[in-house]
């Protein structure tokens, strides 16, 4: 601070607060509708404080089979695939990305370059852009309904190739080196050097990449029509349409808090980490 | 780009690249070029058999009211989430700048909406503007006006756009904040001296310092709410009432798996394509000469 203002400060704290509070409001207005049973979420004006039910609900949504009168899956089983995909999808795109990554900035070989703007293009060819045909592929290799379906094709990722290979640019030669020297081949140096060097940006990476693959609705929207297969976040949609003939808003609002838990959890629990990998990814 | 010490060329940087490459080959290249080899394709209403038509579906496209109508609702919407939630961000950030004390917190406090799903983000707003139930729509009941998004186009357009908007705050926030903490502070301290109170310090020093931020985030903004807000829309409106939320990913979406129009949606597809090319240049070209001050 530059200078001491009273009045400022006062101010200052007094917007903040209200910054927060307008981006918590949707939440504890979710957290209230989730600890009041059905009938009092029918009559307007809705309550602004939290009721009795919380735990109750909590119980019905989570090994209850939730929504009564719809065919869904026991959201418990829709957070176990949720974790399923995220953690594919996060581990799977780290893993293929490292070693392309080690491929291209570490070895000269033919078409390397080539190579290399093939995975550029993947950052122009976001899901929405190709569904349609994407769909049909994974169609004609049979992988509907199957946790391969919901992550192999989200896992190609040219951001997190040039994030790794601008990590491993910055590694001075002398580690290579001096590892040559002590005897180690191409696949002991990327183990034994490489992957200890670049830790912390694989933690800030998977920080990202968790949420990413947590939150993604289209693609397993289309992907699955197996029940068992439905992940927590697709649900809220077909809980939103059962709403309108039977409106269960206290289940259907549990059901959201605990869709938006864990990546919440993980953004708040993990910020150091969350704040490095959105900055370093999206450059 | 390449090692000046490396490993020499063998079998082994092959196989390294191949689980990329093969996924990149099976579920991007080959798609994308069925799409752009279906947008010139025409199929009869029975699906029996397709002729090749070259531009026609593009031209169909672009004779189409209704294609061009949601081309510039979709800049609209871009527009409007971009500005929302950036001037929103902007304000929090100029201010979370000043605290010396707690400015951790406040920034744990706004930042974690980035983690919620858009589809989720939808189903909150789409609670609290619940025609019947919502808190807000009882409260604008008072002050007369009378809120139902299922009919009104217009309210289904600002409901969509203050949870698109709201999820985004977060992001544009961090940013903000980053930039204006990297802002020497003797700059700062110089402008004080000389007379210049916090407004005049702000609109004269500190925004103009973080308009590179400024012009990076409105990139980034523009892709969000092109592509990312899918499950907003799909879960607040599904485009309606009578298209008025309908933008182009959404279109894609619903001519192709509800409407089945193979080469119309595919036209859409690489429509698209051109314009995540164009908005991914415009990107890297600002990051190459990103510092200039």
């Amino acid at each position: 601070m530059v200078e001491n203002r009273p009045v400022l400060n006062l101010i200052t704290h007094l917007v903040l607060i209200l910054g927060v509070a307008i981006v918590a409001l949707p939440i504890w207005i979710t957290f209230v509708a989730a600890s009041h049973d059905a009938v009092r979420m029918t009559q307007a004006p809705i309550p602004m404080l939290p009721g009795p039910y919380f735990w109750e609900n909590f119980k019905q949504t989570l090994f209850g089979g939730g929504l009564s009168g719809t065919e869904v899956a026991p959201v418990w089983r829709m957070l176990l695939n949720s974790l399923a995909m995220a953690l594919l999808i996060a581990f799977g795109k780290i893993a293929i990305s490292l070693i392309s990554a080690f491929a291209i900035v570490y070895f000269k070989f033919p078409f390397r370059m080539g190579f290399f703007w093939m995975i550029f293009i993947t950052l122009m060819l976001p899901v929405e852009v190709r569904i349609l045909p994407t769909f049909e592929v994974v169609a004609d290799l049979g992988m509907l309904n199957s946790y391969w379906g919901l992550s192999i094709p989200l896992i190609a990722s040219a951001t997190a190739t040039f994030m790794f290979r601008q990590v491993f640019l910055t590694i001075p030669d002398e580690m290579l080196e001096s590892a040559r020297i002590d005897g180690a081949g191409p696949m002991r140096f990327f183990w034994d050097i490489l992957i200890p060097l670049s830790r912390t940006n694989i933690a800030a990476l998977f920080v990202i990449l968790f949420i990413y693959g947590w939150n993604q609705y289209l693609w397993p929207l289309l992907i699955t029509t197996d029940t068992d297969m439905t992940t927590i976040v697709m649900s809220i949609k077909q809980m939103l349409e059962a709403a309108e003939q039977s409106p269960q808003w206290n289940i259907i609002m549990m059901t959201a808090l605990l869709a938006m838990i864990p990546p919440v959890f993980v953004v708040i629990a993990m910020q150091r980490l969350f704040v490095q990998g959105l900055t370093e990814t999206d450059k | 780009m390449l090692k000046r010490v490396h490993f020499p060329a063998s079998l082994l940087p092959y196989l390294l690249v191949a689980p990329q490459i093969l996924i990149t080959l099976v579920f991007f290249i080959w798609p994308a070029s069925q799409a752009i080899y279906q947008s010139f394709l025409i199929e009869d209403a029975f699906g029996l058999s397709t002729e090749f038509v070259w531009f026609e579906n593009f031209q169909l496209l672009f004779g189409d009211d209704q294609y061009l109508a949601t081309f510039w609702r979709t800049m609209f919407f871009s527009f409007a989430v971009a500005v929302l939630s950036m001037s929103i961000a902007l304000i929090l950030a100029g201010f979370a700048d000043r605290v010396v004390r707690g400015a951790t917190t406040y920034r744990t406090l706004l930042i974690w909406p980035y983690a919620v799903a858009p589809v989720l983000a939808g189903a909150l707003w789409v609670f609290m503007f619940n025609p019947t139930l919502g808190i807000f729509p009882f409260l604008l009941d008072m002050v007369g006006v009378d809120w139902n998004h299922y009919l009104n186009g217009k309210q289904a357009m600002t409901l969509v756009i203050f949870a698109a908007a709201w999820k985004q705050i977060a992001y544009n926030f961090l940013f903000y904040l980053a930039a204006m903490q990297s802002i020497p502070r003797s700059v700062i301290e110089a402008a004080a001296i000389d007379g210049a109170g916090p407004v005049r310090r702000f609109w004269d020093l500190i925004f103009p310092l973080v308009s590179p931020t400024t012009f990076f985030l409105l990139v980034i903004n523009a892709v969000y709410a092109f592509f990312d807000t899918f499950g907003i829309i799909h879960a607040v409106t599904q485009g309606g009432p009578a298209n008025a939320t309908t933008i182009l990913v959404y279109k894609v979406f619903n001519d192709g798996f509800v409407g089945l129009d193979l080469g119309g949606s595919a036209a859409q597809s690489v429509i698209l394509m051109i314009l995540v090319i164009a908005m991914t240049v415009i990107q890297f070209r600002y990051v190459e000469r990103k510092v200039e001050y």
